[in-house]
């Protein structure tokens, strides 16, 4: 009834799969409105990101040294070290300048929107970091630009709030759902898909559709790039692991890219293991975002990936005490590497990361940011499961935290907070 | 599905494509075709009950639809505007799953053919809910890879006519047309403002059912005037002989009329049906004004057509 396809349409379909996914992972599923902007993208990325056109590639560099703070320091870890009986270092992502590896994809994409002659950007932010780095680069770059932010997340994470006001972005709440970052990118993509012909979309992690997940990685393989040679040069060799925490998977896909090709160092993306592994579907709610540890295939937000998702193919609400980890989805080719066993997946409760929080800050005077907080909890949790020289990806600050973290420290009992009675009245 | 529908369509003539081989015409394409020009109508399954659905259809067959589109609902929907999102959430709070949906199609007995317009994790998932549902295993064991067959299969069960899909571009779409190819279904494709030059030839080459003309850029949601990129969008598809139907933001009679008048072949309304069932469906008297709406929007693309309207050739219900 219907007429089939011709043949040579077939054909060029699937060449262009074999670039647009990973494995089973990746793809485009977005509005057919959406479409040309994401060829333009591809050819935008092919020309300034891959081929250095005009000298994007030159110039996006020294704009990450003398703007951004690049590069960041491979820090030996002292006390850590000394606690876990082996060699921790720390790539310190947190001092990247709006203080987390964010900016590093938004300095990128919003350049590169420059270089394409969009007039205006948008971006969608859960903890707030990406949506401040966004403003950030905007104002640098001297681009209008619009953030979108769940109504749960602006309330947990204030400071960035103000901090994307004062670098001029506008910040648009989102209310739908549970207000968090699900939610806030549905409604980017809605914008996107009025305005997509002068504005650009800067995603905010390896997620998204295709050329999104390998563009951003590219722009975040920096932090490998300069992680791997300066490893060399402190310790003499290779890591024998590597551990990042996992949201969307920007940090997580930046800190391993480089060490996907060396089979000896192995790669741990750690998620939110939230109150509970268990999805509720009678709530329809995962207290948890592991989506590698426990999601299952499907399509959201424009790629095939691991979600988490009730049995009839409805997303769930997840749940993290980090805004920047609570999320449903992750990057296709993380699910990718996990399911080829490339990548191992590992979750950390909200309890566990919590005590990672207080202990870096304890310990090594570094206040890291709650999503990095579980690659820490990590650590201590399954030190037998370390080698014995270790890079941890620390990917951002935990100023933006502090409240959420008293206010959770109180509720619990915690074995490495320090007394917070004390900040009360 | 209605006997009738299903004895016309066993009926109904084949015809010769433009490839000189011999196909069928789908019931989508003649539904179009036939009542040229046709009025495709949307509102979301089980908004606010599964119930209420089944009478609001009826209502909208009555009304002159030539064409019923039906939303099973997602979570996630990123092509709807503020109406169609809020009937979702309804239609999800009331606890709606595709086995319903498909219950509910399959008692429906209507002249007009039925459309499921959803999103494409939905039709991924019916695969592994059935398997998993079967064998009452729990949320944490396993389960099969995606798979578009088992929807497909159960769709064209029922006595769906077609499917369309937001979220799936033709660029994704091989697994799916193939499986709507075997089991006779038409795979209906969107062409938005944004779609000129090569990709405009690749999609209308697949083309199956009708070409969707999305009126304007953005989501779903009822407007109070056409898109001039609706004008732009018809001329643009003019030399392509297929059916072209308009949607996004058509809401009244008038737009119907002069949406028709620009070269369509049939307007999609969605929003503006959705907006009845918001507002009405407590009082009872939904399915009525349903019935007028989808009268009025028939007399417009009537009037666009250039034919004398009266009132014997559409029902004109009282209104409530
Ligand atoms: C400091 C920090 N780390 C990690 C993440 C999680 O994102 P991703 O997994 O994309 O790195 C965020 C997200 O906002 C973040 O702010």
């Amino acid at each position: 009834m219907s007429k089939t396809t011709p043949d040579h349409d077939r054909d060029r379909n699937r060449e262009r799969d074999s670039e647009a996914t990973f494995g089973d992972y990746g793809g485009q599923y977005v509005p057919e409105a959406l479409m040309p902007a994401l060829q333009e993208l591809e050819d935008a990325y092919e020309r300034y990101v891959l081929n250095n056109e005009d000298g994007f590639m030159d110039e996006f560099r020294e704009r990450m040294r003398d703007f951004g703070g690049r590069p960041t320091p491979l820090q030996r870890a002292d006390r850590l070290s000394e606690r876990y009986d082996r060699e921790i270092y720390l790539k310190r992502e947190d001092l990247v300048h709006g203080g987390a590896h964010k900016l590093n994809n938004a300095l990128g994409q919003v350049l590169l929107a420059k270089y394409m002659g969009k007039e205006r950007i948008i971006a969608e932010t859960g903890a707030g970091q990406h949506g401040t780095a966004t403003a950030m680069a905007a104002a640098h770059l001297d681009m209008p630009c619009e953030i979108y932010m769940g109504r749960t997340d602006i309330n947990r994470q204030r400071p960035n709030v103000y901090r994307m006001r004062m670098n001029g972005a506008a910040v648009n709440p989102v209310t739908a759902g549970s207000g968090t970052l699900k939610e806030a990118i549905n409604e980017t993509m809605r914008d996107w898909a009025t305005t997509v012909e002068t504005t650009h979309y800067v995603i905010g992690s390896v997620v998204g559709p295709h050329p999104f997940p390998k563009m951003v990685r590219d722009f975040q393989a920096v932090i490998s790039q300069e992680a791997r040679k300066q490893i060399q040069e402190q310790a003499g060799r290779l890591p024998d692991t590597v551990v990042a925490c996992a949201g969307g998977g920007s940090n997580t896909m930046g800190t391993f890219h480089e060490f996907v090709p060396d089979e000896s160092v192995d790669l741990v993306a750690v998620e939110a293991g939230g109150s509970s592994l268990e999805i509720d579907e009678e709530a329809n709610l995962a207290p948890n975002s592991a989506t590698l540890s426990t999601g299952t295939d499907g399509v959201l937000h424009g790629a095939m990936t691991k979600l988490l998702q009730s049995e009839d193919g409805q997303i769930v609400e997840s749940h993290s005490v980090s805004a920047g980890l609570d999320y449903a989805g992750v990057g296709p080719e993380l699910s990718h590497l996990v399911a080829t066993d490339r990548v191992t997946p590992a979750s950390v409760d909200d309890d566990d990361a919590l005590n990672g929080f207080h202990r870096l800050s304890n310990l090594e005077g570094i206040i890291p940011a709650l999503e990095s907080s579980h690659a820490l909890g990590y650590i201590e949790e399954h030190t037998d499961d370390l080698g014995d020289l270790v890079v941890v990806n620390v990917s951002g600050r935990g100023d933006k935290d502090l409240e959420t973290v008293l206010e959770e420290t109180e509720k619990r009992d915690l074995e490495a907070a320090p007394d917070v009675e004390v900040f009360k009245e | 599905m209605s006997d009738e529908r299903r004895a016309e369509r066993d009926s109904r003539e084949t015809r010769t494509g433009s490839d000189d081989q011999e196909r069928p015409v789908s019931d989508i394409e003649a539904a179009i075709r036939e009542n040229d020009p046709a009025l495709i109508t949307y509102i979301t399954a089980g908004d606010p009950s599964l119930e209420d659905t089944k009478e609001y259809v009826e209502a909208l067959d009555r009304g002159g639809s030539d064409l019923i589109e039906l939303g099973l609902p997602f979570s996630e929907p990123i092509a709807e505007g503020p109406t169609i999102q809020a009937a979702i959430n309804r239609a999800l709070d009331a606890g709606t799953t595709p086995q319903g949906f498909f219950e509910l199609v399959d008692d429906l007995e209507t002249e007009a053919p039925l459309l499921v317009m959803t999103y494409y994790n939905m039709i991924l998932q019916y695969g592994t809910s059935e398997a998993h549902s079967a064998s009452d295993s729990r949320a944490v064991e396993p389960r099969g890879k995606p798979d578009v067959r088992p929807f497909v299969e159960r769709a064209a069960e029922v006595g769906l006519s077609g499917l369309i899909i937001p979220d799936l571009p033709a660029e994704e779409a091989d697994p799916l047309r193939e499986a709507c190819d075997d089991h006779g279904l038409d795979l209906v494709f969107i062409v938005a403002p944004t779609t000129e030059g090569e990709r405009l030839e690749t999609i209308m080459s697949q083309v199956s059912g009708f070409a969707y003309v999305q009126a304007r850029l953005g989501t779903t949601g009822a407007r109070a005037n056409v898109s001039g990129a609706t004008h732009d969008s018809l001329e643009r598809l003019s030399e392509f002989d297929v059916p072209k139907a308009v949607g996004f933001g058509v809401s009244e009679g008038d737009h119907a009329a002069e949406i028709i008048e620009a070269g369509a072949d049939g307007v999609i309304v969605g929003s503006a049906l959705v907006d009845i069932i918001a507002e009405h469906s407590s009082d009872g008297d939904a399915a009525d004004r349903l019935e007028a709406k989808a009268a009025e929007l028939k007399r417009g693309a009537r009037r666009g057509a250039g034919e004398a309207v009266d009132a014997e050739d559409v029902p004109e219900p009282e209104q409530p």
